[in-house]
């Protein structure tokens, strides 16, 4: 190994560099970003470049949290953009980062690859001169009897060292497969990283909100949300359909773990292309859906309640399920009733959906998940009838510009709490609501990450190759007979070529197992 | 036993074990009081018999040098003694604070991790079970009061400050892999508390040392300790124990888990940056000890680092940031 630390951290060539030419250049270049202080500098500039993205919204995770962004800070916000701090691991200077961390990794193992090849044949060297200067030094007299090398020799082979003998010394070394670690962990880690970049390149992931008793059919248009990889195109979706057949979520009732689901089951019908035949899955948390590559995961679920809503006209404006989103977890659900065609003006309703009501000091609030007293807790709007702008409105939210909000005739605000079937008559004429009853969703996602094993199988075999590197103590050991001022000295030392350390241990456990029996102070050494 | 006898033991349970870590605590102190002392004397001895010390090796905690008084050697007897109490104490802790987390874990019917009282009682319990796993093997008695003393401190502040009480959890979290991914992360946090602790220490007597090679001297606790370079190899067992296992518990548990509950398995939620963060700060110290002109000190700072950025990870980003992973519930 060290001579690839030399390599590695040969010393760069002077500053002036006059007659390096093109090639002398890039030659130089590759060297600088292949070596060991440079991956070290990318390393940190890779941890530092993530945090920004943990911090500051982001496109891919929470789009509606960076356009709340965009409005808080109508200065940094475009200026944040620019710097591509919104889609950070997307960002050119990110992917920079990464990419030039890739090829250093490249060229820095596929070298080494062949000097460790070239070292594996390699017979452990001829011992240095002066042994006395390594650590672990030890000299002593031989017993008059037998061979010291040969019985050193024995000694080191039973250590699991690669001995070689030479004139009046034993050289030995072992711990080879240590680099072979380190070159198996830096490959697979270059097998991950492909693995997870063919994932985010040709991979897909989408979320859909489903009312039970509806369905979906695998196209763009029908998610709420798609994000898809640089090089996806619409044709790789794959044309199953599916349809939610119902859904059943139980709740623990009593105990500490009152609230906690118990049971989540969405059982669905599916077509793994339009004319195949109709099969049927239960979805469940962890037991995702798999069709064609994809995987269909159920994410949650939440409340729906169905209202009819009427106009001055008597006329019915707005008839069916309206998905409200959870707020906590005892589900008060939150969400909005447009009837924008009502008529002589349009209608909006704002409010909670609370499967178990109870009303406190602080008005009604929801106390179990599960839909034990479902109540519909209102606020209506009305306004003069909006003009198609085509801009896309969110369904989760009404706009309020143009609209008024109805009083209670006593300076307040007009609220309202609904039972099923129970309907409610706005003011002046102008219409009614009915809370028919409600239904469930669920959020579906839709994902295919093709490269998923590659990056699985990387990371894994990179485990096993980090732990032969870090595990793995070579070293090497020298054992040489000398003559000195007339009498015969035995002397043993050793070098560590890693980090750890505890080389004067076993160095003494050789020794002793070399000295004379009768030698008096025979330490306790315990053998590894 | 119902959830609620669970949850009572270990409402009980975890505030001794807290008082036993505390208990392990003075004893440790009290034997750093007393070590000083015998170092002064051992060191007044040696100064006559070895004329000119280079000061590096002579800090061998407890090893009086030769021709040591009686007295003091009776003095260091009560060392011993002192730090041998104050491990045994921190076993007892240890087997408290366990059986404090498991209950917690069945009164929860999860891995305790979905809070933050949980993560900090179940955190510091890894930090002693590294402790205690390494304590032999790498001489590390002498970090004992250094290890009690956190981990008395995590669990005192969870006792009194975060508790919560034990509650349910989103059925996105049952998974086995769960389990795998939350105890190979702990573990690993565990090891790089540990570790973090070493460096410090590192940079402290490495200091001390290099003011003696210029004609300075050393407090006597500065002796008590290993020598720096000692403490340097410490820092690294426990740190490459610490990396592969991290490497398992962030990139290959928690994505596999990931893709099962979520359906992706990598979203680069807070949770997971700050996670990928911390490995390739460690990966970065690994390197670093490897490289000529970065061992020693500059590795040690790095290893702090990592340690931080793991902690914050779990309070800042827990107190900071939402996102899938967020659990705070403080
Ligand atoms: C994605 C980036 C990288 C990661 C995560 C990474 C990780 C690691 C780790 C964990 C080790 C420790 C193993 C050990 O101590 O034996 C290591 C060692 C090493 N890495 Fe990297 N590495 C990366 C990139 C590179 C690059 C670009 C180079 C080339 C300059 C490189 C050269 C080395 C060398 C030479 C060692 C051996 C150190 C030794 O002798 O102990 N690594 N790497």
């Amino acid at each position: 190994m060290s001579d690839v630390k030399e390599r590695v951290e040969a010393p760069t060539p002077p500053p002036e560099l006059p007659k390096l030419g093109l090639l002398g250049w890039l030659r130089w270049t590759w060297r600088q970003l292949t070596s060991m202080k440079t991956a070290l500098v990318l390393l940190f500039l890779l941890a530092l470049g993530a945090v920004p993205g943990s911090l500051i919204p982001q496109t891919g995770i929470d789009p509606v949290k960076v356009s709340d962004f965009f409005e808080a800070h109508p200065k940094l916000g475009p200026f944040y953009d620019k710097l591509g701090l919104f889609d950070v691991y997307k960002s050119p200077w990110f992917s920079a980062i990464y990419l030039l961390l890739f090829i250093s990794l490249i060229g820095c193992v596929v070298p080494r690859l062949q000097v460790y090849l070239k070292a594996l044949r390699a017979r452990p060297p001829k011992p240095p001169r002066n042994l006395n200067r390594l650590p672990g030094y030890q000299s002593f007299e031989p017993a008059a009897d037998g061979d010291v090398l040969d019985l050193a020799a024995r000694e080191l082979r039973r250590r699991r060292f690669r001995v070689e003998l030479y004139d009046g010394a034993v050289a030995a070394e072992r711990g080879y497969l240590r680099e072979a670690g380190n070159l198996l962990f830096h490959f697979s880690l270059i097998l991950a990283l492909v693995g997870a970049a063919w994932g985010a390149l040709f991979g897909y992931r989408g979320t859909v909100l489903v009312v039970v008793g509806n369905g979906f059919s695998n196209s763009v248009a029908q998610y709420d949300d798609f994000s898809p990889g640089r090089v996806f195109t619409p044709d790789d979706l794959p044309p199953f359909a599916l349809t939610v057949k119902s859904f059943t979520v139980k709740f623990q009732t009593d105990g500490p773990q009152r609230g906690a689901a118990r049971e989540f089951n969405a059982p669905i019908t599916y077509q793994e292309t339009p004319d195949s035949p109709e099969k049927s899955y239960d979805l469940r948390v962890n037991h995702p859906l798999k069709v064609d590559g994809t995987n269909v995961h159920l994410l949650g679920h939440g409340y729906a309640p169905r209202v009819t809503v009427r106009d001055g006209k008597g006329e019915v404006a707005f008839s069916g399920p309206v998905p409200f989103l959870p707020q906590d977890g005892n589900f008060s659900s939150f969400g909005v009733i447009k009837a924008p065609d009502a008529r002589p003006e349009q209608l909006g309703f704002e409010g909670f959906f609370l499967p178990t009501a109870v009303i406190d000091e602080r008005g009604p609030i929801s106390v179990f998940p599960d839909a034990v007293n479902p109540v519909l807790a209102m606020t209506a709007y009305y306004g003069r009838p909006a003009v198609e702008t085509g801009k896309p409105q969110s369904v989760y939210q009404l706009d309020k510009t143009k609209l008024t909000q109805f009083g209670d005739g006593k300076g307040d605000k007009l609220r309202f709490q609904l039972g099923p079937s129970q309907s409610y008559t706005l003011p002046d004429g102008r219409g009614s609501i009915t809370f028919d009853s409600y239904d469930r969703w669920v959020k579906l996602q839709v994902s295919h990450t093709p490269g998923l094993n590659l990056a699985l199988v990387g990371i894994s075999l990179a485990i096993l190759g980090l732990m032969g590197s870090l595990f793995i103590h070579p070293r090497r050991t020298w054992v040489r007979v000398r003559t000195q001022d007339g009498r015969t000295v035995v002397e043993v030392a050793g070098l560590d070529r890693g980090p750890e350390r505890g080389l004067g241990d076993e160095i003494q456990a050789i020794a002793d197992a070399l000295k004379p029996a009768e030698q008096p102070e025979k330490p306790k050494q315990e053998q590894p | 036993m119902s959830p609620e006898t669970y949850a009572e033991i270990s409402n009980l349970v975890i505030p001794t074990a807290t008082v036993i870590y505390a208990i392990a605590m003075m004893s440790h102190a009290l034997e750093w009081a007393m070590g000083r002392a015998v170092v002064v004397t051992a060191e007044a001895k040696a100064d006559v018999l070895v004329a000119s010390s280079s000061g590096g090796d002579l800090a061998v905690p407890a090893a009086p040098a030769t021709g040591t008084t009686a007295a003091a050697a009776a003095r260091s007897g009560r060392v011993e003694a002192a730090s041998r109490i104050g491990l045994l104490l921190t076993w007892l802790g240890f087997v408290l604070h366990l059986g404090g987390v498991v209950t917690r874990g069945l009164a929860a019917e999860r891995v305790p991790w979905g809070n933050m009282y949980e993560f900090s009682i179940t955190a510091s319990l890894a930090v002693a079970i590294v402790y205690l796993l390494f304590v032999h093997r790498y001489k590390l008695q002498w970090l004992g009061l250094g290890v009690t003393l956190v981990v008395a401190a995590v669990l005192g502040l969870a006792t009194l400050a975060l508790y919560t009480p034990a509650g349910p959890l989103v059925p996105a979290l049952h998974s086995y892999w769960l389990v795998i991914h939350v105890a190979a992360a702990a573990i690993s946090g565990g090891a790089f508390t540990i570790g973090g602790l070493v460096s410090i220490l590192y940079l402290v007597k490495a200091r001390a040392e290099r003011r003696v090679l210029a004609g300075g001297t050393m407090s006597a606790s500065l002796k008590r300790l290993p020598s720096a370079e000692a403490m340097d190899g410490t820092a690294y067992k426990v740190l490459a124990f610490a990396f592969p296992l991290w490497t398992f518990g962030v990139l290959v548990a928690g994505p596999i888990w990931a893709e099962y509950a979520w359906g992706r398995y990598w979203g680069w939620d807070p949770k997971e940056v700050w996670s990928l963060v911390t490995w390739v700060v460690y990966a970065a110290y690994l390197h670093a000890r490897a490289t000529a002109g970065w061992r020693g000190r500059r590795a040690a700072t790095i290893a702090i680092v990592g340690w931080f950025v793991f902690i914050f990870n779990f309070v800042g980003v827990n107190l900071l940031v939402s996102g899938l992973h967020s659990y705070a519930g403080v």
